[in-house]
């Protein structure tokens, strides 16, 4: 265990945080030594972490690192076992209520009533949220129009399409107009086309000024949401930075060029080699011949050279490192230490 | 509910302006007003829920219909001589019996509810978190009420008649709604503890088959054994079913219905805050 720099948030909401604790202008949620054990299984193992007001944190994770767990507790539906969370300066065990008129939260199996309709779905939560009738109701008009559901209004949310469905969760996360806002995986499960809609909403929240904390298996959507990455692994973070950071980790990029003829694999490779690219390698099932370059240029002179045989290509792709290479080299570096 | 593992290690730097511990429900009070607030907004969605699904309320609604006509015309003439005398002993008892049936509905409906992916939202928001209870409460009377309103309109048109006053008759019905109510909290236990609906539903049917037979609702007890007699006197079942007799068809009712009354409040005083605890706790 690390010393622990952050205490509980004082008796009075009021009350400045202790130099290193609590929140401030800068960070919006604060995690400390985070633990959540179900029976043996320890979901969360000594998480810690801050995310940057106004900012998206993108936490990334296979199946069952505890992504979810992590924003249930953040989110107040969870106690930790051990450690603090502390959002927008109030703890999540000792201020509930006051963390909860704070945030949002969109999970990753849409928590709408699906036998209201939509627009009965987000009134209901603003009335629940202390806004008047009139309000209450203007508000959900007003997210209605805005997530494209004017038309579905009436309609009861179990008839939605998952991805109508995911965006009226996204409404009545905004109901409250909330400053930190949990997105649990919210385009598991949707087409690219619905996942696409999720990610232009996502964007414009953040330049909204809210600060939001994204959970996602998929290295392409924290790429393109997340400024700042965490890597979560059996309840521990392996690894944090910028994408670009997280991308250096896990080592360099591989492209693959297709010849269109199969037997042709050679001349490309050979072609490949006398441009100096590094690890060149020919997949005898397809022919496709892999290699990896030092920089851009390297990769325009290899084009160049391919280009020079006069060997016609099929497809030149940039192998992106799935989830799982990602996971190989961080856990493996993680075992070396 | 501890809070104390959250607390900074002693030894950390940090931790010597340690504040004192807050109670955890520090922050959850809710001001009375906004809580009318939520459990109208619940209550709410319930009766849209009935409004959208008129199906659900069909089992409640015929089920006292059902037992009137074959209690009346199965027994009716064992019983009582003939089935017009049976008729007006029976009929309060199968009011009490509907408000027996509705608060194990309510169980059952609370323990679907729980998987409900709205619960989440709800438990996210700073809401009361008793509104959800004593909504879903609160929806079940206005279908109580309904339900003993038809119970009440059959059993005339069959021959049923009153032989007191409106105001008793009133009485009647919300003492029945009270007691329903109060079991309501009651079931909501047996509800938020059970692993899934079927078994709130047995259960429920094992703890209130017993209380409704083992009592006056459907026959005299003077021709019962003693040691079912001693049970029939302390059900509170039998005081709320001679009260609603005494209440529509006349006779002394006010010793039954004060000890009805005091049954209903200590069932609501004991069950009510264990109920919203374990609906806080189950997560």
């Amino acid at each position: 265990m690390t010393t622990t720099t952050t205490t509980r948030t004082g008796p009075r909401d009021d009350v400045p945080a202790p130099p290193g604790g609590g929140t401030d202008a800068d960070t919006s949620i604060v995690v400390t030594d985070l633990v959540k054990t179900f029976g043996d299984n320890r979901a969360l193992d000594g998480i810690s972490l801050t995310a940057p007001r106004g900012r998206v944190l993108g936490v990334l994770g296979p199946n069952g690192a505890g992504k979810t767990t992590l924003v249930r507790i953040l989110a107040t539906l969870l106690r930790p076992d051990g450690g603090t969370a502390v959002v927008d300066g109030h703890d999540v065990v000792g201020r509930p209520q006051l963390v909860r008129r704070t945030i949002g939260l969109t999970g990753q199996y849409a928590s709408v009533d699906e036998k209201l309709s939509g627009r009965e779905n987000l009134y209901m939560i603003g009335r629940l949220l202390d806004l008047p009738k009139k309000d209450a109701r203007a508000r959900a008009d007003q997210l209605l129009e805005r997530f494209n559901l004017t038309d579905a209004a009436g309609r009861r949310a179990g008839q939605y399409s998952g991805g109508m469905r995911r965006r009226l969760d996204l409404a009545a996360s905004l109901v409250g107009r909330p400053r930190v806002l949990y997105l649990d995986e919210p385009t598991t499960g949707l087409d690219p086309r619905a996942r696409n809609a999720v990610w232009d909403e996502v964007r414009e929240l953040a330049r909204s000024g809210a600060t939001i904390v994204l959970t996602t298996q998929y290295m392409e959507e924290a790429e393109a949401l997340a400024e700042n990455l965490v890597v979560i692994d059996h309840g521990k973070i392996i690894a944090r930075g910028t994408p670009d950071e997280l991308k250096e980790l896990i080592g360099a990029r591989v492209q693959t060029f297709r010849p269109a003829r199969p037997q042709d694999a050679e001349a490309v490779a050979a072609a490949l080699r006398t441009a100096g690219l590094a690890e060149v390698r020919i997949d005898d099932a397809t022919g496709a011949v892999s290699a990896i370059p030092a920089d851009d240029a390297q990769l325009t002179a290899a084009l160049a050279a391919v280009a020079g045989t006069g060997v016609p290509l099929a497809s030149v792709t940039e192998l992106r490192p799935s989830l799982d290479e990602v996971f190989l080299t961080l856990t493996g570096k993680g075992a070396d230490r | 509910m501890s809070g104390t593992t959250t607390l900074a290690p002693a030894d950390s730097p940090a931790a010597a302006p340690i504040a004192p511990r807050i109670p955890d429900d520090a922050s959850q009070h809710v001001p009375f007003r906004a809580m009318l607030r939520h459990v109208g907004a619940v209550t709410r969605r319930y009766l849209i829920l009935i409004k959208n699904d008129p199906e659900q309320l069909m089992d409640v609604v015929l089920m006292p219909v059902i037992f009137l006509v074959l209690f009346v015309y199965v027994f009716g003439g064992a019983i009582s001589g003939s089935t017009h005398q049976y008729m007006q002993f029976v009929v309060p008892g199968i009011l009490v019996q509907t408000a027996i049936m509705a608060g194990s509905t309510t169980g059952v409906g609370i323990n679907t509810d729980l998987t409900n992916g709205v619960m989440d939202r709800f438990r996210s928001l700073p809401m009361a978190r008793s509104a959800v209870l004593t909504g879903r409460l609160v929806s079940d009377m206005c279908r109580l009420l309904l339900c003993a309103a038809i119970t009440l309109g059959l059993a005339t048109a069959l021959g049923f008649r009153f032989h007191t006053n409106v105001g008793a008759g009133l009485l009647a019905v919300a003492l029945v709604m009270g007691f329903s109510f109060a079991l309501g909290w009651l079931f909501m236990i047996v509800g938020i503890k059970g692993k899934n609906p079927q078994s709130v539903q047995g259960l429920s049917i094992l703890i209130t088959m017993p209380l409704q037979f083992g009592s006056s609702m459907f026959a005299p007890t003077n021709s019962m054994p003693g040691w079912l007699q001693a049970f029939v006197k302390v059900n509170p079942m039998t005081h709320i079913v001679n009260a609603c007799r005494a209440l529509t068809t006349g006779g002394a009712y006010a010793h039954d219905v004060w000890i009805s009354l005091a049954w209903i409040v200590g069932i609501i005083v004991v069950a009510a805050p264990i109920a919203v605890r374990m609906y806080r706790k189950k997560i």
